[in-house]
């Protein structure tokens, strides 16, 4: 009953001041919407950039890695044992970069509940002869359907389809920056030079452009067969598995039990791009700093209205009290007062926010290097709007309380007998 | 103290309101005994007025009788309980269910009608549901021959009718007392005789105390007792 009186106050007094109480809600709807706006846009446009990276990067990749071995010869002998030895010149041993028993590696990370799916992948580095020229790249034999399943890779292909791989053999798609240097286009063939000599001929059946010019000038797809047949190895050679997991969050544990359960080194996504993830931390933190002083300026406008508001609402703030309000209610009528004000300024700032972002992303935003991008990229997580609202009712209460206490604090006999 | 006596002597009811040497002082600019040794009582259904000149300390001993002012020394005691050195919170309770306020100025709140300031310390009492309460605003603005205009708002008012509504709302929560800081202060003859005779109604009706702070000796005078001050003192 006494809640419902002092919000009954707390309304009435804003409808008696209502175009001032409209201004002070407008700042937190303007903050908020502007908080809102602000975050979803900065973090779609880091989950693109992270994408760019993180979506072709596997979330654990298991491989051979080029290294010396753990167990040097000094040290099984026993005249040595307890000694510091130093071993120099160390060459890192030949374990070859084939993976093996891979096909039972697979079958067991298919089974693993936290795997989405598992893509075998060879990958070796080649020469691409055009003319007398030879130019460096490297060549991805994929499983194509798995390949597609996770990397999505059909959507960075812009001409040709990337199942032609599978239903022609010998066939190959290249990354655009080496179609144009090489001159070739769809249809055309090009010789491959391995390392160890071999020399095929393939049939390009599609361009892909990633994005990064760097490896759009030296990649290359083709089947797994068609790799293993130009390293001239069998049906089983895998140099690479890559695993993709429900949790991305879960990968650097999960590549840890992997290198003890299988013996070969495993990595994680958040290790092989940890440069990306510094860069949205940054732009996170900066959006967040900004959105923040927006809340804090309206806050400030907040306290200087419901300020102003208490000088005009002496009279009534001293008969409310003579005729049996205390202290603590007059508080109250205040801190509910700029509540009321902080929530409804905040839910329309969600509406604008979310209105606003709505319009963002439909702002058509085409660049060559990002074939699927076709509009400014926003992120429309709810977490961004909870914590937008949250903040602009911790806001508005704090720049309600002051007011609020000076208001219970006002002595209504100096008010009355001032008359 | 011959006052305390007389009046001891003539306490054939209930005391209401009772106060022992009450002593304020004003801290600024310098030290200054406003009140000094103020000892007094008022009864069920008397009609008492203080009169002194302006300065003499009258509005200032009744805003301690009324609870706002709590910087004295001495004790006050209304229907038995003493509220010297309770809690704001307490007192705000003590002034919603037991006392009445009719001031100056009509001090009406702007943001509500006339019902709904008649109403406004029933619903803050909250012992009555709000259709009661409102029952209860329309029959005492209806005494007051007020009811036309209960859902006006008080800038529509003149002077007397606002007072009339400030006692409306005085009477909401039937308080022990009424208290009343030169109600009459604003209003011309017609209107002040009437709010008199609205005063008058109260005492003989309802048996309601009534302590009125005047300068206006024809009002003191048809009051039952009237308090002289001077000077901080009561001096009859």
């Amino acid at each position: 009953m006494n809640a419902k009186l002092i919000i009954d106050i707390a309304i009435n007094l804003i409808r008696a001041r209502l175009k001032q109480s409209i201004i002070a809600a407008v700042g937190v709807t303007f903050g908020i919407a502007m908080f809102v706006t602000l975050l979803g846009f900065m973090n779609g446009l880091n989950n693109l950039l992270d994408g760019l990276m993180l979506n072709r990067t596997p979330h654990v990749r298991l491989y051979n890695e080029v290294k010396p071995s753990t167990d040097q010869p000094v040290l099984i002998s026993k005249e040595y044992k307890n000694n510091t030895n130093f071993i120099q010149s160390i060459k890192p041993k030949d374990r070859g970069r084939e993976i093996y028993n891979s096909k039972a590696i697979i079958n067991i990370l298919k089974q693993d509940k936290r795997v989405i799916d598992v893509a075998p992948k060879v990958t070796a580095p080649v020469f691409f002869n055009t003319g007398s020229i030879e130019i460096t790249g490297v060549v991805n034999g994929i499983d194509v359907p798995a390949e597609e399943h996770l990397f999505k890779v059909s959507d960075y292909i812009i001409e040709g389809n990337v199942f032609d791989l599978n239903n022609e053999s010998n066939t190959i798609i290249i990354g655009k920056g080496l179609a144009e240097q090489m001159l070739v286009k769809v249809g055309d063939v090009v010789k491959i030079t391995t390392i160890k000599g071999g020399l095929v001929s393939l049939k390009i059946v599609g361009i892909i452009q990633i994005g990064i010019a760097e490896i759009d000038n030296t990649m290359s797809y083709t089947s797994l067969r068609t790799a293993q047949m130009i390293l001239g190895e069998s049906a089983s050679y895998i140099t690479d598995i890559q695993v993709k997991l429900t949790d991305v969050m879960m990968s650097p544990e999960t590549a840890k039990e992997y290198r003890a359960k299988f013996g070969i080194d495993a990595i994680d996504a958040q290790t092989a791009n940890s440069q990306f993830e510094t860069g949205s931390n940054v732009r996170s933190i900066i959006s967040y700093a900004v959105g923040i002083t927006l809340l804090i300026v309206a806050g400030f406008g907040i306290y200087n209205i419901l300020n102003m508001m208490i000088y005009e609402k002496m009279d009534s703030i001293a008969i409310l009290k003579a005729t049996g309000f205390s202290g603590n209610d007059v508080k109250w009528i205040f801190i509910s007062l700029s509540l009321i004000i902080g929530i409804v300024g905040g839910l329309f700032g969600l509406l604008f926010g979310f209105g606003l972002s709505s319009i963002i992303d439909n702002i058509p935003f085409e660049t060559s290097s990002l074939p699927t991008i076709k509009t400014y990229p926003i992120d429309y997580k709810y977490t961004y709007y909870v914590i937008g609202f949250t903040f602009a009712v911790c806001t508005t209460t704090i720049a309600g309380l002051f007011p609020a206490l000076k208001a219970s604090k006002i002595d209504p006999v100096e008010i009355i007998r001032g008359k | 103290m011959t006052l305390l006596k007389l009046l001891e002597e003539n306490n054939m009811s209930n005391i209401i309101l009772e106060t022992k040497n009450i002593n304020k002082y004003f801290y600024d600019p310098v030290k200054f005994k406003v009140l000094s040794d103020i000892n007094m009582s008022i009864n069920e259904g008397e009609f008492v007025s203080i009169v002194g000149k302006s300065g003499c300390g009258k509005s200032t001993l009744l805003y301690i009788l009324s609870t706002m002012d709590t910087d004295y020394e001495g004790e006050l005691t209304i229907n038995g309980v003493s509220l010297t050195s309770k809690t704001d919170k307490d007192l705000a309770v003590v002034r919603n269910e037991r006392i009445g306020f009719v001031f100056q100025f009509h001090y009406l709140l702007p943001e509500y009608n006339v019902l709904k300031n008649v109403m406004l310390p029933g619903i803050k009492l909250a012992k009555h549901s709000i259709q009661e309460i409102e029952h209860k605003a329309m029959e005492q603005l209806r005494k007051l021959d007020m009811v036309d205009q209960a859902l006006k708002s008080p800038n529509q008012l003149s002077g007397g009718q606002k007072q009339r509504v400030a006692i409306a709302r005085a009477l909401i929560n039937d308080p022990l007392i009424i208290m009343g800081d030169e109600p009459t202060g604003n209003l011309d003859k017609k209107n002040s005789d009437m709010v008199f005779d609205i005063f008058n109604t109260l005492v003989k009706e309802r048996n309601q105390a009534l302590l009125i702070v005047t300068h206006d000796p024809d009002f003191a005078e048809r009051t039952h007792r009237t308090i002289e001050m001077a000077d901080g003192r009561i001096i009859s």
